[in-house]
């Protein structure tokens, strides 16, 4: 294939420029975790790596951890990061798939108003509703429950509103072609719809997993036992609140610990990303 | 927009929509049901005493002069963190959908600040930003340039702005990304064979096609200005200095979990969202009409 | 009738095993702590050896998040009718709590459980500051620290002034000796604080016995009035907004934003919290030392005793609540508040001492002879005879009259206002506050 022709380097330029700016960040990270927790603290964390970096991970990995959110080990932390993020992610294309697919293959009365229902959620942040919410799922004695924690996350409406856009691109061509072979909705569902939309379902994944596993406020209120801690929450916790020395070396190396799973999701949802999967000779 | 050709079921279509529906109903429009009528209430945090003031909070937000001052920081706001998410992110999906080696590795690097735990970032740009011991911020002093955030207002909402913006665009790219690739090659490999130039392919073939993600996009982005910010705003400048980075949500958010002002936060989320729906009603009716599905 | 007997009998034996085995079951009280880092260790260290020291009351510590979160979650909690027995509260919130009506006050907590405690043990500073007028104690102070003066002896140093010698008990002193620094180059940064409202209002009034609020700083009533535009607070803004034109003063930002300042070298001398110790000793690379806050020469009655931040323990009610609950929650105070295990919390976490007794026994030992910076803010909080103006400050909103003074403060210092009007703007917007706190209280 031919590129933009006139210059091969050129995009390979741009690419590297962005990584710089956009990435420049998750690089002092890196660089923070192997240096002494002071050196970061005054500001004075040069860009190259120091000499910490074996002991800072050790301390996050085997005693840090552990020790410092006392009784939540690491392990469980991370569970819990990745079963409530699996959940929410995987909920929310579900039900996203669906609705949108309602949406577009269907004529139905309040059509338009069920679409506009869903996608306004999305204008309300939660820490707007949080007192109301809270009550809600206390109510439906969901406190300290993982359907709590997820279910009340799993409404998107940004997966709907993405997925009825792409939906809205599907030729009719295809849509004729699967009635006259007799198929039902659900046939042509499975069968056409969600292989088309599978880089913006891989893409969404992402996204949503890395939604998931940030969550911060919702756990935090919703779940006070320590069984059902996040990472997150324990990454907040170490972060001093003004007043207490905060160790940055440990921080950074587990915030970059709590970056492996998101990285290993995107790497997974590699593959399909493939070019041209519309084509059918690909 | 409608389809042509649909499929008939009167019962199908409100099944596949129940699960979401529920969800919302239940989790959403009940909460925030309880938010309108908080919003008609005076009441102590508690819960414990409560007074009906019909519109009394509405006429207390809209009748203060700083909650117009507010409007306008976030209007300038809002339309800058859209523009610098939105653009850049374009650019590199369009770069990444060139590049035939090393792609893969792109994309994960850019994921990447996406991915890392927000707590944490905004502690880092502060490390990055700040006017004596950041990186960059000593760089620009360096190089002669008064740089203080800490007290002018105009730095303090260009770095808020870049700081959101930043935030966003691994999240614009892989979508951008997304929809470049599910376009089909044969009609980019018609237009190459056409002679077109690269500029022309972009405008006349690939922007059109992309369309409907970039809708999308501004949809999403626009609501994420409004309702998303005021956690990074919160960490770097508080709304200052003076009322400098001081957003409708920030004020919000300050009146409802640092003040505990239900009926008046109630209130300000009433306004806040009729004014953002009636801003996607528009982008809907008007925008959409010019998407190309 | 033999089986009768025998089986009400049987059923007797399993009522009373029953009972038994609930008596072994330690009752559960829940506590949320807002404390991170090493603090919330410690935090958790004195919960555990409450537990260990009897087996009829188990505490569960739970962190919530910071105190904003701390406090919406304790109000969605008790909403919902699952409020937690015990929660940690910032001061600030203090009239917060105290107005709500959802929280049992410790007095009467000690008063119904009869447990003995005495209020006498703690220092008035602290206890007043939680107490209402007639000295009735309504939350358990915990956490307790001060406002200090942190002086980087390296810059003075290096700018030709001798820090053994320096005095800067006065104002006036330390704006000529920040100036100084700063022509001398020993710092780039003569003088900046953290918490801008904290220490140079709050603070600031009670070391000058002025006024901050009307009606004891609102310790007398709902109808407080802000008082910060008087003469000597105007005074004060206005030499910051000279000292900062002539280089003297770096404004640090909102919040803790400003300690950094002083840990980077970057600042000479700043003011904020006691409890930056911590920090100040693992990363500052320069020889410090701790100075008490500092007054206006010819303030009548200055300098006095400065106030505490911090936190402290609320109690919060629920119906429901059994006697063994409360039973329990007043035994973990009443341990708290024991020397011993105030002691340990002193020289564990670096808060201030709460009670009488720690400061004389830890004198004699010798134990404050390397570690100043522990005692000069016990002495700065006992320096003088408390007055109205240093007892404590009880507004409504607190946060946002702090975040009102800093946004005013802040426009003066970029030049938009002079002094005077952003203190008369301050006064008047955060009274606007106050009267909406106390409509809702009603």
């Amino acid at each position: 294939m031919t590129t933009i022709g006139q210059n091969r380097w050129l995009p390979h330029v741009i690419l590297i420029l962005g990584v710089i700016v956009f990435v420049f960040p998750i690089y002092l990270t890196l660089i923070g975790s192997t240096h002494s927790a002071p050196v970061i603290a005054r500001g004075d964390m040069p860009l190259t790596p120091g000499p910490h970096i074996i002991e800072n991970y050790e301390l996050a990995l085997f005693s840090g951890v552990g020790d410092r959110v006392r009784g939540t080990p690491a392990t469980l932390l991370l569970r819990n990061s990745l079963f409530m993020a699996l959940a929410i992610v995987i909920g929310k294309i579900l039900i996203s798939l669906l609705s949108a697919f309602a949406v577009v293959f269907f004529e139905f009365p309040l059509r338009m108003f069920l679409f506009w229902m869903i996608f306004i959620t999305l204008m309300l942040p939660v820490e707007v509703r949080m007192i109301p919410t809270y009550a809600v799922v206390s109510n439906l004695g969901m406190v300290n429950t993982f359907a709590g924690l997820t279910i009340p996350l799993i409404a998107s409406a940004t997966a709907t509103l993405l997925f009825r856009q792409f939906f809205l691109t599907v030729p009719d061509e295809l849509v004729d072609a699967s009635q006259i072979d007799g198929a039902g909705p659900m046939r042509f569902f499975w069968s056409v719809l969600l292989p088309l939309s599978r880089t913006n379902i891989a893409a969404l994944f992402v996204i949503m997993f890395i939604y998931g596993w940030n969550q911060y406020l919702w756990p935090l209120i919703v779940t006070t036992s320590r069984e059902r801690e996040t990472i997150v929450i324990g990454i907040v916790k170490m972060i001093g609140s003004g007043e207490s020395a905060t160790d940055w070396n440990m921080l950074m190396a587990i915030a970059v610990l709590a970056l492996l799973p998101p990285v290993l999701i995107i790497v997974l949802m590699q593959r399909w990303f493939v070019k041209g999967l519309v084509e059918p000779e690909k | 927009m409608r389809r042509r050709t649909i499929f008939r079921g009167k019962l199908l279509p409100y099944l596949l929509l129940a699960p979401q529906l529920a969800i919302t109903v239940v989790f959403f429009f009940y909460p925030a049901g309880q938010a309108v009528w908080q919003s008609l209430l005076i009441e102590d945090p508690f819960g414990l005493y409560s007074e009906f003031v019909w519109f009394e909070n509405y006429q207390i937000v809209l009748s203060n002069p700083l909650y117009l001052e507010a409007a306008r920081v976030t209007l300038i706001f809002s339309v800058a963190v859209t523009l610098f998410a939105m653009a850049p992110a374009l650019l590199l999906a369009l770069m990444a959908d060139q590049v035939i080696r090393g792609s893969s590795g792109y994309r994960t690097l850019l994921v990447w600040p996406y991915a890392i735990a927000p707590a944490v970032a905004a502690v880092l740009w502060l490390f990055i930003f700040h006017p004596s011991i950041g990186q960059v911020g000593q760089g620009l002093r360096a190089l002669g340039v008064p740089w203080d955030y800490r007290l002018d207002g105009g730095q303090a909402l260009g770095l808020v702005i870049f700081v959101s913006a930043w935030k966003q665009v691994s999240y614009n790219f892989l979508f951008f990304l997304a929809g470049l690739q599910s376009i089909p090659k044969t009609i980019v490999e018609a237009a190459t064979v056409d002679g077109a130039t690269p500029t022309r392919r972009f405008v006349q073939v690939i922007f059109p096609l992309l369309s409907p993600t970039t809708f999308f996009l501004l949809v999403v982005n626009i609501i994420y200005s409004f309702f998303d910010t005021f956690g990074v705003i919160h960490a770097i400048t508080q709304g200052g200095p003076g009322r400098a980075t001081t957003t409708l949500m920030y004020r919000l958010y300050r009146d409802g979990w640092i003040n505990l002002d239900l009926g008046g936060s109630s209130a300000q989320s009433v306004l806040l969202m009729s004014a953002v729906i009636l801003l996607t009603v528009i982008q809907f009716r008007f925008i959409e009409r010019r998407v190309h599905y | 009738m033999r089986k009768i007997t025998s089986a009400f009998l049987a059923s007797l034996l399993v009522v009373f095993a029953l009972g038994s085995t609930a008596q072994a079951q330690p009752t559960e009280i829940q506590f949320w702590y807002a404390l991170t880092g090493p603090l919330a260790e410690h935090t958790l260290a004195q919960v555990e050896d409450f537990n260990a020291s009897q087996d009829q009351f188990r505490v569960v510590a739970d962190f919530t998040g910071s105190y904003d979160e701390t406090m919406v979650a304790a109000i969605a909690a008790f909403r919902a009718g699952t409020a937690p027995h015990i929660v940690q509260m910032f001061e600030v919130g203090t009239a917060t709590m105290m107005y709500s009506g959802a929280i049992k006050p410790v007095f009467e907590l000690f008063e119904e459980t009869g447990v003995p405690f005495e209020r006498d043990v703690f220092l008035p500073a602290v206890a007043g500051y939680y107490s209402l007028p007639d000295g009735s104690m309504m939350s358990m102070p915990f956490n307790s620290s001060t406002a200090v003066m942190w002086v980087n002896d390296d810059a003075l140093t290096a700018a030709g002034i001798d820090p053994e010698t320096v005095s800067l008990e006065t104002w006036e002193e330390v704006f000529e000796v920040a100036q100084q620094v700063v022509d001398e180059g020993g710092a780039d940064c003569g003088f900046s604080m953290a918490w801008p409202t904290w220490t140079q209002f709050e603070q600031f009034s009670a070391v000058h016995d002025v006024p901050l609020a009307s009606l004891s700083n609102g310790m007398e009533g709902l109808g407080a009035e802000m008082m910060v535009n008087s003469e000597l607070h105007v005074r004060h803004i206005q030499n910051l907004v000279d000292a900062r034109a002539s280089g003297a003063f770096t404004y640090g930002g909102r919040g803790n934003a400003g300690d950094g300042l002083f840990v980077s070298g970057e600042c000479a001398i700043v003011q904020g919290s006691s409890a930056l110790f911590a920090r100040v000793d693992r990363e500052a690379e320069f020889d410090w030392t701790m100075h008490m806050l500092p007054y206006y020469e010819g303030t009548p009655n200055a300098p006095l005793n400065s106030i505490i931040g911090g936190a402290s323990l609320w109690v919060m009610d629920e119906p429901g609540r059994t006697d063994e609950e409360w039973q329990g929650i007043a035994e973990f105070f009443a341990f708290l508040a024991t020397i011993d295990q105030a002691e340990k919390w002193h020289v564990d976490s670096g808060y201030l001492p709460i009670r009488f007794g720690i400061y004389e026994r830890l004198m004699e030992e010798g134990f404050y002879d390397e570690r100043p910076h522990l005692r000069i803010p016990y002495e700065q909080l006992t320096r003088g005879e408390a007055t109205a103006n240093s007892s404590g400050i009880r507004l409504g909103n607190l946060p946002q009259i702090r975040a009102i003074i800093e946004e005013e403060i802040e426009l003066a210092f970029e030049g938009q206002q002079t002094a005077q009007q952003a203190l008369d703007n301050a006064v008047e917007r955060s009274n606007v506050v106050l009267r909406a706190f106390e409509r809702a209280q009603r």
